[in-house]
C-alpha cells in the first residue's frame, strides 16, 4: 500500500516533451522582451551617467580643463574616436590644450587598480591622478584614492624616465613617488600603472611630433 | 504555510521578524557579509533584492498552473535572472557609484537562495497578491537585516552614516568593521541578540 502511494506521488502523469519545451520557450521569450525593454529604457540614461563619470574623471586629472576630445591609442598609433577611447585631450575655456588623460592599470593588493592620469606630453610630466576602480583594503590600501599627501606626487611627476615608488618621506627626485606606509603594495600598483603606460605615451609623443601644426592648438590632431 | 488561506497581516510580517531570512533562516548570507560595509550599499542591495523577490514572486505565482513540475526550477531561474538583469540596468541608470560599489553582487542576486526559496516554497503555491505581499515582507526583512549590519559597520568602521560623518573627529575608525572579518563579528552580535529575544519569549510563554 505504502509503496503504491509513493509511486503515485513520485510519478505524476508525464507531460509531453513538447509541452516542456513550449513552456521554457514561452518564458524565455517573455524574459527576453522584459530585458530588452528595460535595456532600451535605461540605455540613454546609462550612457549619460558614464559620460558624466568619465568627464568628471578626465577634468579631475587635467586641472582647468572644461572640454575634451577622445582618441584611441594603441601600438599602431593614435586615432580620434568616441568608441573604446582610452586617451582624452583636455582643453581650457580659451581652447588651449592642457594635457592628455590616459588610463593605466596594475595589480594591487586585492585586485586590479585602474587609474586615470593627466599627462603633459611637452614637459613629459604627470599633472594629476585619480583612481577609477579599486578594491584595496579599506583604511589601508584605499588611501591611494584620497590621501592628499600621496596625490601631491602627481602634480608634476617626471615620466621621462621610469618612475620609482619609494618609502614614505623618502622622495628626493622628481620621478619618484612618495609611497604610503601601510599601503605599500597599493602605492606601488599606482606607480606600475603609470609606468605601464609608457609605450602609449611614446606613441602619443610621436603622433604629436609628426603633426604638421602646433600640437598645443586645438584641432591640431586629425 | 502552503494551504490556500486568506491574506493576513502574518503573510506580510512573516519575513520581517518570525522568519526573517537572515536572522532566523540564515539565508543569503553571502551578500549579507559582502556588501554591508556601508549603510548605502546595504540599502541598495536590500532594495534590489526586494524588487527581484516581489516581481519574480508575482510572475511565478501567475504562471504556477502553467509551468509543469519537471521544468519548474529552470523556469524560476529564468524568471529570477530576468528581473535581476532588469535591476542591474536600473541601478546603472540610477547611480553608477552604487553600481560600482555593489560590483558582482547585483548579478549574484540570481543565486540568492531566499529568492528561489520563496519561488519554490511560497509563490508556486499561492495566489499572485499573496506572493507579492509575502515577497515584499521577506524583502523588507532582508533589507532590515542588511541595514542592521551596514549601519553598525559604517559607524564603527568609517565613523559615518550614509556617507555623513556622525562620529567626532577624534574618533579613530575601527577599520576591521569595514573589512570582511568585521561582517562576521557584527552578524554574530545580531544573531546573539535575536537568539536572546527568542529565548526570552519562549521562557515567557512557558511561565505564562
Amino acid at each position: 500500500m505504502r509503496d503504491a502511494k509513493l509511486d503515485t506521488l513520485e510519478m505524476p502523469p508525464q507531460p509531453s516533451a513538447l509541452r516542456l519545451i513550449a513552456t521554457l520557450g514561452g518564458i524565455a521569450v517573455m524574459s527576453g522582451l522584459l530585458v530588452v525593454s528595460t535595456y532600451q529604457l535605461t540605455k540613454l540614461r546609462i550612457a549619460e551617467n558614464r559620460r558624466v563619470a568619465l568627464e568628471r574623471a578626465v577634468f579631475g586629472v587635467l586641472p582647468g580643463a572644461v572640454s575634451r576630445e577622445s582618441y584611441r591609442v594603441d601600438d599602431s598609433g593614435v586615432v580620434q574616436t568616441e568608441d573604446n577611447a582610452n586617451l582624452f585631450a583636455g582643453y581650457d575655456e580659451s581652447g588651449q590644450l592642457i594635457g592628455y588623460a590616459l588610463e593605466g592599470a596594475a595589480r594591487g593588493y586585492q585586485d586590479v587598480v585602474r587609474i586615470l592620469y593627466g599627462y603633459d606630453p611637452a614637459a613629459e610630466k604627470i599633472i594629476g591622478m585619480t583612481v577609477l576602480q579599486s578594491t584595496e583594503t579599506p583604511g589601508l590600501g584605499d588611501k591611494i584614492i584620497r590621501d592628499a599627501r600621496f596625490h601631491e606626487n602627481f602634480r608634476a611627476l617626471d615620466v621621462s624616465r621610469p618612475v620609482e615608488v619609494v618609502k614614505e618621506g623618502e622622495k628626493t627626485e622628481p620621478w619618484q613617488i612618495d609611497g604610503i606606509s601601510g599601503a605599500t603594495v597599493s602605492s606601488k600598483a599606482v606607480g606600475q600603472a603609470i609606468q605601464s603606460g609608457a609605450p602609449h605615451r611614446e606613441q602619443l609623443r610621436k603622433h604629436l611630433r609628426l603633426d604638421p601644426t602646433d600640437p598645443s592648438e586645438r584641432g591640431a590632431a586629425p | 504555510m502552503s494551504q490556500p488561506e486568506a491574506i493576513t497581516l502574518q503573510t506580510f510580517t512573516q519575513g520581517l521578524w518570525k522568519e526573517n531570512p537572515v536572522f532566523v533562516m540564515m539565508l543569503g548570507l553571502c551578500p549579507v557579509l559582502a556588501v554591508t560595509n556601508t549603510a548605502m550599499n546595504s540599502l541598495a542591495m536590500g532594495v534590489a533584492t526586494t524588487f527581484v523577490l516581489v516581481c519574480s514572486g508575482f510572475l511565478v505565482s501567475l504562471l504556477r498552473h502553467v509551468i509543469p513540475k519537471q521544468v519548474r526550477i529552470a523556469s524560476y531561474i529564468i524568471i529570477i535572472a530576468t528581473f535581476v538583469t532588469m535591476a542591474d540596468y536600473l541601478i546603472q541608470a540610477i547611480s553608477l557609484e552604487v553600481y560600482q560599489a555593489l560590483g558582482a553582487f547585483i548579478q549574484l542576486i540570481v543565486v540568492n537562495c531566499i529568492i528561489l526559496g520563496r519561488a519554490e516554497a511560497y509563490a508556486s503555491k499561492n495566489g499572485p497578491l499573496k506572493a507579492v505581499i509575502n515577497g515584499a515582507g521577506m524583502g523588507i526583512g532582508f533589507t532590515f537585516a542588511l541595514l542592521c549590519l551596514g549601519v553598525v559597520r559604517e559607524v564603527l568602521g568609517s565613523g559615518s552614516l550614509f556617507g555623513v560623518q556622525v562620529m567626532p573627529d577624534a574618533f579613530q575608525p575601527w577599520s576591521i568593521f569595514v573589512l570582511p572579518p568585521g561582517a562576521f563579528f557584527v552578524l554574530a552580535f545580531w544573531l546573539m541578540l535575536f537568539a536572546w529575544f527568542a529565548e526570552r519569549k519562549r521562557k515567557g510563554a512557558q511561565t505564562a
